[in-house]
């Protein structure tokens, strides 16, 4: 994230502050408490053997063994990956298109907002309920409408199952991304337009010429926090298919709260939370070094 | 498409182009970019369809939802769904959010503004680096990945099945977003406005609270929006450390209400649409500061 590095170089400002440390204690104690510990804590417990109730006993490498040997881990993995993939590929193109848009065309831009980011405001719960009731086979708005191809069941088919939570899951998001790349696009220094629009660039030219380029950092951090987020993408495919028809959405982060919370094997379900963190750095780094380190400086020469 | 001179005489002169070219300058800006314009009103369609259908399907009676074309405006408008989800207790859920987001927010937002003041202002040391790197290594970690540990702790700590559990693990959760934003707007105030309060023999403290907090207000009230939204909208965490029906909070209500009527379509919608409302009445009250607080730190 571009907004990361800025806040790498420490205190340029700083020097005659005197001690200030004390005032960053009370924030660290609840850091350190709830996710710092919990952090340690899961990889101690992805070695002990724990029901969720009774006491806790070691376990070695069993659980390590027995998920990795569990056909469900490769499930898990591909599923979160082509929730990811797929999810990444349907709302980038779109941001990128309605941020480019939503950027300089303001009058249209007050009418559509005020529906625009509605689904910004809803909670996973809700919207979940919501398309569940949408989409029931005899409940919902097909039935209603009495149009057939509208009456399948939704929920119930592994392939239309996972369509479905794809769409939901753009539905909730694609405006949150579209407001990023608004404000990437509306950074581009209008110069560079018009020096284009001088040497003759049509309007599809300076979109990839110009706008794409310009747009690297921007494209970063949307796809790190889509990347990252679809990893813990919980609310949202708990509520809509619960991992259903059968495993067919049963993505990592349901696969941990199914194992801990619903079969009370807290071990394994905290081998594949040490799993999930592995992948959320992973990928947070990988895309940071897409990124490059210097951000921001060389992407305006000649503006 | 014709040519118009309108450029600035000066410009045409200092810049010698083909005709050709000067027409597109002065064209392009006007005409409409038709891929982009069409994708957002399709988008738009698919965003309206939905919440038109959610909201004039909680004014139907069940027996009529079955009968009339699910796209009309509900022929008799009954408001006895939303009677029914207000008898369903959803006062006191909607109190119990109110609370945990509170009680999670103005901590979070107070102890992130000293911590973000302290790696800003702050002598140089080893400590507060290592203090700010550690906060913002917690934007590269799922936290949701820490649940288990954090279910041990609160019961270790007795505080299981109670709002306290919800809130104490959400404030840590917020910590990084907002000290990485609060600090990145206190280090825009001018050195000099310190130095100056300095040498009226101001402390620490009084310039924290006179002059970081006043300058920094628009920062401090996105981040407010921000975390209030990810803790209202919070479905793991109740999930996991509330049991009892008095403990839930709305978007856990909301999901056991669905599976008690689920068969109720419009009685369901209208939980969702009575829940959705506070933040709804947020929105129109407050539009660019809730829109800022949800892309805040992002945009730049």
């Amino acid at each position: 994230m571009s907004a990361v590095t800025t806040t790498a170089r420490p205190a340029a400002r700083a020097g005659r502050g005197g001690s200030l440390g004390w005032m960053t204690v009370p924030a660290l104690v609840f850091f350190v408490g709830f996710a710092v510990i919990p952090l340690l804590g899961v990889l101690a417990l992805s070695f002990a053997q724990w029901d969720g109730l009774g006491e806790i006993g070691l376990a070695g490498f069993g659980n390590w063994a027995a998920i990795l040997a569990d056909p469900g881990l490769p499930h898990a993995l591909w599923i979160t990956f082509l929730v990811m993939a797929v999810s990444w590929a349907v709302q980038t193109p779109a941001s990128i298109l309605m941020g480019t848009f939503l950027a300089s065309h303001h009058r249209y831009r007050a009418v559509l907002s005020v529906v625009f980011f509605i689904p910004l405001l809803l909670s996973s719960a809700a919207l979940a309920i919501t398309y569940k009731a949408l989409l029931d086979p005899n409940f919902g708005l097909g039935a209603g409408l009495g149009i057939p191809i509208l009456v399948q069941d939704w929920l119930g088919d592994p392939v239309l199952a996972f369509g479905v939570v794809i769409f939901v899951v753009s539905w909730q998001y694609i405006p949150f991304h579209s407001l990023i790349y608004q404000g990437g696009v509306r950074q581009i220094p209008r110069s560079m337009y018009e020096a284009a629009e001088l040497d003759g660039a049509g309007r599809v030219r300076r979109f990839f010429s110009i706008t794409l380029p310009q747009l690297k950092y921007t494209i970063i951090t949307s796809s790190t926090l889509m990347v990252v987020g679809s990893l813990t993408l919980f609310d949202l495919i708990f509520v809509l298919t619960a991992g259903g028809p059968g495993d067919a959405t049963r993505v990592l982060a349901l696969d941990m709260y199914k194992r801990g919370f619903q079969a009370n094997l807290m071990g394994p379900a905290s081998v594949i939370a040490v799993i999930l963190v592995f992948f959320g750095l992973a990928l947070s780094l990988l895309l940071r070094r897409l990124g490059g380190r210097d951000s921001g400086h060389s992407q305006l020469e000649g503006a | 498409m014709t040519t118009v001179p309108t450029e600035a005489p000066g410009r045409a002169a200092t810049t010698p182009v083909d005709p050709r070219h000067r027409r597109k300058v002065t064209r392009t800006r006007e005409r409409p970019n038709w891929l982009a314009g069409l994708t957002s009103v399709l988008w738009l369609a698919i965003v309206i369809v939905p919440i038109y259908w959610i909201v004039i399907t909680s004014f139907k009676s069940q027996s009529n939802y079955y009968l009339e074309n699910p796209f009309a405006p509900p022929a008799e408008p009954t408001l006895a769904n939303y009677r029914l989800v207000i008898e369903s207790d959803f006062v006191q859920y909607f109190i119990n959010s109110v609370i945990a987001t509170l009680g999670a927010v103005i901590p979070a937002v107070v102890v992130s503004f000293m911590a973000a003041y302290a790696i800003v202002r702050g002598r140089r040391s080893r400590v507060l680096r290592w203090t700010n790197s550690l906060f913002l290594m917690g934007l590269a970690i799922p936290l949701q990945a820490t649940v288990i540990p954090i279910y041990l702790i609160i019961i270790q700590l007795g505080l299981y099945d109670s709002l306290m559990a919800l809130i104490l693990p959400s404030i840590a959760f917020s910590i990084p977003l907002s000290v990485l934003v609060l600090s990145n707007f206190i280090r825009d105030v001018p050195k000099e406005l310190f130095d100056s309060m300095r040498i009226d023999g101001a402390t620490e403290g009084e310039m924290l609270w006179r002059l970081a907090f006043p300058l920094t207000r628009p920062a401090v009230v996105t981040v407010t929006i921000y975390n209030s939204l990810q803790i209202w909208n919070g479905f793991l965490l109740p999930l996991i450390l509330t049991q009892s029906p008095d403990k839930r909070t709305l978007p856990l209500a909301l999901w056991s209400f669905q599976g008690q009527y689920s068969i109720n379509v419009p009685a369901v919608l209208a939980s969702v649409v009575l829940t959705t409302l506070p933040i709804l009445i947020l929105y129109v009250v407050g539009r660019r500061q809730l829109l800022s607080g949800l892309t805040v730190g992002f945009g730049k």
